[in-house]
């Protein structure tokens, strides 16, 4: 199984993230995460949607998208061609002898701590998959009190938008 | 899209005009080209009855259960190609419209559900007779509307059928709230539609054509697989243009019976879970199979990493996530299926031109032998009683190629399949992927509705005719003079069979001693039908040609058949197609013994 990041252009209409969901789970597919918001056109969404399947359930899952009427384009970005993005709050238990430590741990990764109390700091992180999970490893150790995570957000690097014609999309027509 | 039939649904002017939603519905269906609507009003759908009553283009035909709606509309639209249409109130009206829309959705039928909802207010707060049918829908449609503004009403109907009849055709539901229906809009016809996310793809691509031209003339075993996109296509005649072109062995699936004649010298019959073994072993043992509108349904492959092991694959499909779905396709062809046979045909002659043709000689010998030591038969009962296989054979010999044939689910369809002789595309008419019980009545009605001067026979089983044959009275009643072949082995034949065969002849509740109860006679005469009853083999030809006589109302002939007989060739479910058996214990020898 490998993770696969897909953004998907779709019509900003009533129902269709249901109907991306329940493709999903009529499927056998799992989401691991996913991300839906609007874009610079009015009237479509974009939804990052990251799964783990291997190559050939992937094609599967990108033909059964397309099939829906509301989905407009689906391209699979690869973590090498795309900036990946999550954001995740954490509060971690820290009290007059761990805060300075945790603080520099916040520094180190880039972090910032949104809100402080005597027995916890929030903190505000943002990376791909790979950071969150070892600023997570590290800060494990002080105690988690809460965490929440976004979905993956995505963008392919370069000039060229996904709207572009030159970007291929993925398996309209096989 | 045009519009060209807007009338009189109670107001006389045409685009502009201010109307009710429900005014806008008919008329818009109107537009859409609808001549029939099978339906059964209710508290929600109320207000579309009443303009329906005005309208001279669209006859609404009231059933007696919302599904036998479903399945008429699909019997419409096998029978016709035409988008058939279905309507029914919110909640259960809706819920019982799903059986027949989720076999629409497996077996590609272009088909419109219209149902009303309970007032935009009240969704949500689970309102008398209300039903989330959108939501229950999604995944057994091919796209489905909530429509609360009567201004959207043309809008949604014009893209309903649309999306219905176009591409891989399915189902689309559209379901409107009561309030919507009521409140007045300016009624519009959309000229153009807008479906940004909807370009089926219908021009095979050149480059895929001619190498599925070279691979066909380099394999020596290749076979045409043919499903039941042939016929959705209208694909026939260019399917007939390869075969000729070509000399190429043919095999028509469940769905496909009826694209290729029976009678051609280079059809093998069907393939699949009761196919004959040299269609069976055409696909097993090819060195190329050709799916031409087929999805390599478990019931063709049998076990599926056992599937003709050597066989390259050119899969051509209208729906891309068909191709590579369950077997890898080394071509892959997105289109309509005619659009490539002609063009592939084009360059299939053009190689010959130059003198490269393909060689199967071998080949047929091999299917030829087959065909020879396999042939599809069965035994006749000793005890003199009737044998089910007798009574279709004989009415497929007798009623002929030119009228249209509906099955029911079970044995009684797989021996439609096996012993009618079919000729002509859209003449058989069952349901395959879904596999309901129950199809065969409503949808010999539906195609009936749609073919007036054609004779239309339901070939039913006891079991799937107790399921829906309450549309009896809605034939008599409408004149809507069907016949149906009752194939009465008392018994849920199939499932009995695999009783005999998997759990040691432990018969668990698949007797309906239907012989005793009900009497099929008095209940067609109950219905305003001819009931006719028939249990020896010398009546058969007599009884057939009796019910054929008739024609002032619709016909039950209950042929009493005995309910030990069994539907062979068999794959078991599960097992590889290497393992067919022709009959019980009886597995063929794929070598040639010479």
């Amino acid at each position: 199984m490998s993770r696969h990041t897909l953004s998907v252009l779709v019509e900003d209409k009533p129902g269709v993230l249901a109907r991306v969901a329940s493709l999903f789970s009529r499927r056998g597919f799992n989401i691991e995460s996913l991300a839906v918001g609007p874009t610079e056109m009015p009237e479509v969404s974009r939804m990052t949607i990251v799964v783990s399947v291997e190559s050939l359930p992937l094609e599967q899952v990108t033909k059964q998208l397309n099939k829906l009427i509301n989905v407009l384009k689906i391209v699979e970005l690869d973590a090498e061609s795309a900036v990946q993005r999550q954001i995740m709050l954490v509060k971690v238990r820290a009290d007059a002898s761990t805060r300075s430590s945790i603080l520099e741990t916040v520094n180190l990764f880039r972090a910032k701590v949104v809100d402080v109390a005597l027995d916890a700091v929030t903190i505000e992180a943002t990376g791909d998959h790979d950071k969150l999970s070892a600023f997570l490893r590290v800060l494990e150790p002080y105690g988690i009190k809460e965490l929440v995570q976004s979905g993956m957000v995505a963008l392919s690097r370069g000039g060229r938008a996904m709207t572009d014609r030159s970007l291929r999309p993925v398996d309209r027509s096989a | 899209m045009s519009s060209t039939t807007g009338t009189d649904t109670g107001t006389t002017s045409s685009d502009g005009a201010t109307l009710t939603g429900a005014q806008s519905l008919i008329r818009s269906l109107e537009h859409a080209g609808a001549e029939v609507v099978f339906g059964i009003p209710g508290g929600a759908i109320l207000p579309a009855y009443d303009p329906l009553m005005d309208s001279s283009i669209v006859r609404h035909i009231l059933v007696r259960h919302e599904q036998a709606a479903g399945h008429a509309a699909e019997g419409y639209a096998a029978a016709t190609g035409r988008v058939g249409v279905c309507m029914a109130t919110s909640g259960p009206g809706a819920t019982n419209l799903v059986t027949p829309i989720a076999d629409a959705h497996m077996d590609s039928v272009p088909m419109v559900a219209i149902t009303g909802q309970v007032p935009s207010s009240a969704i949500g707060t689970d309102a008398f007779q209300e039903a989330d049918i959108r939501g229950i829908t999604m995944p057994i449609t091919k796209h489905n509307f909530l429509v609360t503004d009567p201004a959207e009403i043309p809008r949604a109907i014009a893209e309903a059928f649309h999306l219905a009849g176009t591409g891989r055709p399915g189902p689309v539901l559209v379901d409107i709230s009561k309030d919507a229906l009521q409140a007045t809009s300016q009624f519009t016809w959309p000229d153009r539609l807008d479906l940004p996310g909807y370009h089926p793809v219908t021009r095979p691509h050149a480059k895929q054509v001619r190498e599925a031209a070279r691979l066909m003339t380099e394999s020596r075993r290749p076979v045409l697989y043919v499903g039941g996109g042939v016929i959705r296509a209208n694909a026939s005649p260019a399917l007939m243009r390869l075969a000729q072109v070509t000399g190429l062995p043919v095999v028509t699936t469940l769905m496909a019976r009826g694209a290729f004649p029976d009678t051609h010298p280079q059809h093998l019959g069907m393939p699949g879970m009761h196919g004959t073994v040299s269609a069976v072993g055409a696909l097993q043992k090819s060195d190329l199979i050709v799916a031409l509108g087929a999805r390599f349904d478990d019931r063709v492959t049998g076990k599926l990493d056992t599937f003709a092991p050597d066989a390259k694959v050119i899969h051509v499909d209208i729906d891309p996530a068909e191709i590579s779905k369950n077997r890898y396709a080394d071509v892959p062809i997105v289109g309509d299926v005619g659009e490539f046979l002609t063009e592939l045909v084009a360059v299939i002659e053009e190689e010959q031109a130059q003198g490269r043709q393909g060689d199967y000689e071998g080949w047929w010998a091999t299917l030829d032998h087959w065909r020879q030591t396999y042939p599809l038969g069965y035994d006749l009962p000793d005890d003199g009683s009737l044998s089910p296989q007798l009574v279709i054979q004989r009415l497929g010999a007798i009623v002929g190629p030119d009228a249209v044939y509906a099955a029911g689910v079970g044995q009684h369809q797989m021996w439609a399949a096996q012993f009618v002789e079919y000729e002509n595309p859209r003449t058989w008419l069952n349901s395959g992927g879904l596999g309901t019980m129950g199809y065969a009545v409503p949808a010999a009605m539906g195609a009936k509705v749609g073919l007036r001067d054609t004779p239309v026979w339901a070939i039913d089983g006891d079991g799937c005719f107790q399921m829906t044959n309450q549309e009896l009275a809605t034939c008599s009643i409408n004149d809507i003079p069907i016949k149906v072949a009752l194939i009465n082995n008392s018994s849920l034949g199939m499932v009995r069979q695999w009783q005999t065969l998997f759990y040691n002849e432990r018969y668990s509740q698949t007797d309906l001693h239907s012989h005793r109860f009900p009497d099929f006679v008095k209940l067609a005469e109950a219905y305003g039908c001819y009931g006719l009853q028939c249990d020896s083999p010398d009546q058969v030809d007599l009884t057939i040609e009796k019910a054929m006589s008739i024609d002032d109302a619709p016909v039950v002939i209950d042929f009493v058949v005995h309910k030990d007989a069994m539907v062979w060739p068999m794959v078991a479910a599960g097992t590889s197609n290497d393992d067919i058996m022709v009959a019980r214990e009886m597995a063929p020898s794929w070598d040639r013994e010479d």
